[in-house]
């Protein structure tokens, strides 16, 4: 078998690269999205709250609100998505082989493959926390999926590591359901969560946060029957003397996402060590030609709205490489991180010959910084753009946009590296 | 007077709003980036309000799914969201069902509707 497109992945990324292809001249029929579970819309079906499509649509969606537009657009655009077609393996030539019920084992070529297979939740075990392994303990997004779509409580009550968004939302959620959460610890001095989750899922319901702290033991064989707490030092050890045991029946780690990158890996798809997705340019053209990434298997995303916007990015660009409608590359950049930036996307600037539009440069910074400039330079540390900002934090995406005169130039110049940075004021 | 800091909740840009209160009544909102958040600061230190999001139980579902997400289509007084909780303990909705639909027409609170967020057939 062989199609024009296909796409893994039927979550808000797969979707809107679809339908962005679709848009950008392909037609339907050449393309394929393969998705593993039995309906399409990812993990916005289990993220019942509202929160998603202001930039989007303009208006404050709920997570199945936001994936059923895209379905719907998905099926406007007149494009199928295979349900319970779970991709096994992707080949550097673009062979990509998936199991399903009605297909059995099935091999299809492609001209061009779009990954968008999301991301998955760090696990306890990569975080080696002392005690016996009793039953309790769940990520975050698990707990949701239980409680929002099983329609079961993991627990009556709770302490809840991490204070990221689905951490939070969760503490709402629990309590909400008739579960009592005891507290919130964060490891770092700083939530990363937003700050209207801290307000509407935690001061609402009088719940704890304890910046600097962790969690040092878990009491219990079978079920987990407490959870003992402990302030941290700036170098994040715990400080002896701070323990605080709670009595309670259920952790929950919320403590961070990984890209979902084993296809990619399998492909010899290159991976940015900081991103844990693939090395990308600015249409989200991976290392290998006409294989791309966008979502949250490139980069975690907080909103979902941006991972829309990236999907429709790379939705375009393999449409446009497929009909032969792509201007060849006269030069690469790459793109480096200066003081304070953790990694940008895209990590390479390919600038065709006559350049037709911007390139936006999205990064997260390492720290939490007040009264910043960001800035890009290039090789001989002329300052090609600049920004001020009051304050950046490491929860949001910053971005700053690269001109076509700026493009030509680079090229004009043989510039090998640009660099992203930020400076104190 | 009395002045008081919130964090406006209405979208994720969280606004830090200043309200000056005098005698109970507001005299000036400050810090909003837009005109909801200054709706939602005048609200706020008079009578809170909060979509409240959960999903109810589903019969009849194609695919044998057992929830359907809901929210409330205006915010509720924040004082009822435990009240709304307990009224939708039992409720039961019948696939199939459309995103959009009144489920329960005015919810606790007349003028509020609780509506579905998702569509199963
Ligand atoms: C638990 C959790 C909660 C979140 N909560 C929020 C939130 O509250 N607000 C917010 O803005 N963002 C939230 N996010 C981030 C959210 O994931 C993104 O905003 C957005 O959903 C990412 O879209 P995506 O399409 O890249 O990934 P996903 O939505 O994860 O979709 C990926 C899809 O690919 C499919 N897939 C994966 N591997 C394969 C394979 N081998 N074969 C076939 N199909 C495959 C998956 O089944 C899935 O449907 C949350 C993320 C997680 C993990
Ligand atoms: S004031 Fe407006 S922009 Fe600021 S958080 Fe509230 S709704 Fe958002």
């Amino acid at each position: 078998m062989h199609k024009k497109l296909i796409v893994i992945g039927g979550g808000p990324a797969g979707l809107a690269a679809a339908v962005s292809a679709v848009e950008n001249g392909l037609s339907p029929e050449d393309i394929c999205i393969l998705e593993r579970d039995s309906e399409p819309g990812g993990i916005l079906n289990q993220c019942i709250h509202a929160g998603f499509g202001l930039h989007r649509f303009g208006e404050e969606l709920t997570g199945p609100e936001y994936a059923g537009r895209y379905i719907e657009m998905a099926k406007a655009a007149g494009l199928t998505i295979t349900v319970n077609a779970m991709v096994l393996s992707l080949t550097d030539d673009k062979k990509v082989t998936y199991v399903s019920p009605e297909t059995g084992y099935v091999t299809c070529s492609a001209d061009a493959v779009i990954l968008a297979m999301g991301c998955r939740e760090r696990t306890r075990g990569a975080l080696n926390i002392p005690g016996s392994r009793p039953a309790g303990i769940f990520t975050a997004g698990t707990a949701q999926r239980y409680v929002n779509m099983e329609g079961y409580m993991p627990g009556k009550r709770v302490v809840i590591l991490g204070s990221g968004d689905i951490g939070l939302i969760m503490a709402r959620r629990m309590t909400l359901e008739g579960a009592k959460v005891l507290c919130v610890c964060e490891l770092m001095p700083y939530s990363g969560g937003l700050a209207r989750n801290i307000v509407q899922c935690l001061e609402d319901f009088d719940i704890p946060l304890y910046l600097s702290h962790t969690v040092t033991a878990i009491g219990g064989k079978d079920r987990v029957e407490s959870v003992t707490v402990a302030q941290v030092d700036e170098n994040r050890r715990p400080i002896p003397g701070t323990e605080v045991t709670y009595d309670c029946d259920t952790l929950l780690l919320s403590v961070g996402l990984i890209p979902e990158n084993e296809l990619t890996r399998g492909a010899g798809v290159a991976i940015d060590r900081m991103t844990n997705g693939a090395f990308v340019n600015q249409n989200r053209e991976t290392e290998i030609d006409g294989i791309y990434a966008c979502g949250n298997v490139l980069h975690v995303h907080d909103l979902v709205d941006f991972v829309s916007e990236e999907a429709a990015i790379a939705g375009r660009a393999a449409a446009e490489k497929i009909l032969g409608k792509t201007a060849p590359a006269v030069h690469s950049v790459s793109v480096r991180t200066g003081f304070g930036v953790r990694y940008t996307i895209p990590e390479r600037i390919d600038i065709p010959a006559e350049p037709a539009e911007e390139v936006r440069l999205f990064f997260r910074v390492t720290d939490i910084y007040k009264k910043v400039r960001l800035t890009i330079t290039d090789g001989n540390g002329n300052v090609l753009v600049k920004k001020a900002k009051s304050a950046v934090a490491p929860g949001e995406m910053e971005s700053l946009s690269l001109s076509v005169e700026s493009l030509k130039a680079l090229a004009d110049a043989k510039c090998e590296t640009i660099t992203v940075a930020l400076e104190e004021m | 007077m009395e002045t008081r800091e919130l964090t406006c909740v209405v979208c994720p840009a969280g606004c830090k709003i200043t309200v000056t209160l005098e005698d109970g009544k507001v005299t000036d909102v400050k810090g909003q980036t837009c005109p909801r958040g200054k709706t939602y600061a005048q609200n706020e230190v008079t009578h809170p309000v909060r979509t409240l999001t959960t999903t109810v139980l589903l019969e009849n579902a194609a695919a044998g799914t057992k929830t359907l997400p809901v929210k409330t289509n205006k915010p509720l007084s924040k004082e009822l969201l435990f009240a709304a909780m307990d009224e939708l303990a039992g409720f039961a909705v019948k696939a199939p069902v459309t995103v959009g639909t009144v489920l329960l027409k005015d919810f606790m609170e007349p003028g509020v509707d609780l509506v579905a967020c998702k569509t199963v057939h």
